[in-house]
């Protein structure tokens, strides 16, 4: 084996042994590496009790409720809900239908209080001439299957 | 075209903050980086033309 | 064959790749301003107005690009790091000294203009989410690999250990690529990916991609440049050097 073969394994073998320490380490923190739970999560117990973390889904249609400063609405992934309660400005994306997540505690009643609000938009972009056709399609093709 | 007006273009429908902070500080960036690199080279240029300079008077001297 | 072996070497060596990358960049240097010049005018006159996000979407221009490039240069970073542990050639830690300070620009941007996104649309300045702090992680790569580099005086030794760094930290880019995949993200998912059409409308995706091409060619510009000052602070004692046309008065 000439040097320089010798070389070239070793870097290889180095990076593959590092790249599946990461993988291994990756593996072991993905339960830390969370940002938001889901209500099916939590509703199942994932979710960290006693202490402040997020939930994250989508604004229900028709629950969102302002008096003053404070906004009610209920936070969906479309098997489980959560009611939450937000005292403070909401972001400009936030809007019903829209994915929001928020951080707070989770009260012995269900009840969600956020201390903040973050929406979460998704990777679509175009003009909203677009946007329209889309959904005059969308609400055509669910006319066809009725 | 997109903009009625100047004062349109540069209001960016309210984010104009977001928006121009983000394309100046952008092209701040590039061009500073650009002068940095031109000035590296040819201060290196310059030291070198010293030395050589130097060493040549020396050699023509001895 | 021994041939094409011999003269990928000759361009291999500093003394002959010195007066080819200054000839190469200028040619870069006017495409970077070209593809610069049409980016913008697509970015903002040709890409219409986005449904959800107004006006407030156009960072997209620098921000996609920016982030693109800073993973793109880390990896380049990385291949020549790799042929110069393998191969021993000088020339390799030269190129990858030039291109870190430009990947630590563009991973700087990418951050800046993600806070200036984030603050209106998602209402905050930055979160500790998988993409965003990978992304952080490679800013800090491109800072240690400078900072490390820079303190050990001898080139060659300094070149080995910034190849390690190079090395071992290219296992965070497809980190930050399949984050907002692999978990949970406030950071939505890839508008333009390999594997499917891009979610976005059509006149916004050349303005991207122009823009992107625009930071490519400066990318190349500013390493070329650079590299060429790398080259003479290191060979300042070779006949070579001496010798150059610049270096008579």
């Amino acid at each position: 084996m000439k040097p320089r073969h010798k070389r070239l394994a070793i870097i290889v073998g180095g990076l593959a042994a590092i790249g599946i320490a990461a993988a291994l380490i990756l593996n072991a923190f993905q339960s830390n590496l969370v940002f938001f739970f889901t209500p099916t999560q939590v509703a199942s117990g994932e979710a960290p009790k006693g202490r402040p973390f997020r939930i994250g889904g989508l604004v229900k249609e028709g629950s969102l409720q302002r008096t003053d400063i404070t906004a009610r609405f209920v936070v969906t992934d479309t098997a489980k809900e959560i009611p939450v309660t937000y005292k403070g400005i909401l972001p400009d994306l936030f809007s019903e239908g829209k994915g929001v997540v928020a951080q707070g505690e989770l009260g012995q009643d269900g009840q969600f209080t956020a201390s903040e609000v973050l929406a979460k938009h998704d990777e679509n972009y175009m003009p909203p001439e677009a946007k329209a056709a889309v959904d005059q399609a969308h609400a055509a093709s669910k006319t066809l299957k009725q | 075209m997109n903009w009625g007006s100047t004062s349109e273009f540069f209001a960016m429908g309210g984010y104009g903050l977001y928006v121009w902070g983000s394309f100046g500080v952008t092209a701040a960036a590039l061009l500073i980086e650009t002068l940095l690199v031109r000035k590296r080279f040819s201060d290196t240029r310059r030291t070198l033309r010293r030395e050589l300079a130097a060493d040549r008077d020396s050699q023509d001297q001895s | 064959m021994s041939q094409r072996f011999v003269n990928w070497f000759k361009f291999a060596s500093p003394a002959s790749f010195y007066p080819l990358a200054g000839k190469a960049w200028p040619w870069f240097a006017a495409l970077a301003a070209a593809f610069c010049a049409a980016g913008l005018w697509l970015s903002f006159f040709v890409a219409p107005t986005d449904f959800q996000q107004g006006e407030g979407y156009r960072i997209i221009f620098i921000h996609v690009p920016a982030s693109w490039m800073s993973m793109f240069i880390y990896c380049v970073m990385a291949f020549w790091a790799a042929i110069g542990i393998t191969f021993n050639t000088r020339l390799s830690g030269m190129m990858s000294s030039a291109l870190a300070p430009t990947g630590a620009l563009f991973a700087f941007i990418s951050l800046w203009t993600g806070a200036l996104w984030g603050k209106p649309m998602w209402g905050a300045w930055w979160v500790w989410d998988a993409r965003l702090t990978s992304e952080l992680i490679l800013f800090f790569l491109y800072v240690g690999y400078i900072a490390l580099t820079a303190a050990i005086d001898d080139p060659r030794r300094a070149d080995k250990a910034g190849a390690i760094v190079a090395l071992v930290g290219v296992v965070n880019v497809p980190i930050i690529y399949f984050s907002v995949k692999w978990w949970n993200t406030l950071h939505q998912g890839a508008s333009v990916s390999l594997t499917k059409a891009p979610s976005m409308a059509t006149t916004m995706l050349w303005g991207m991609l122009i823009m992107a091409l625009a930071f490519w060619m400066y990318s190349i510009a500013v390493a070329l440049y650079r590299v060429r000052a790398i080259i003479l602070e290191r060979e300042r004692h070779t006949t070579w050097v001496a010798e150059l046309p610049e270096m008579q008065q």
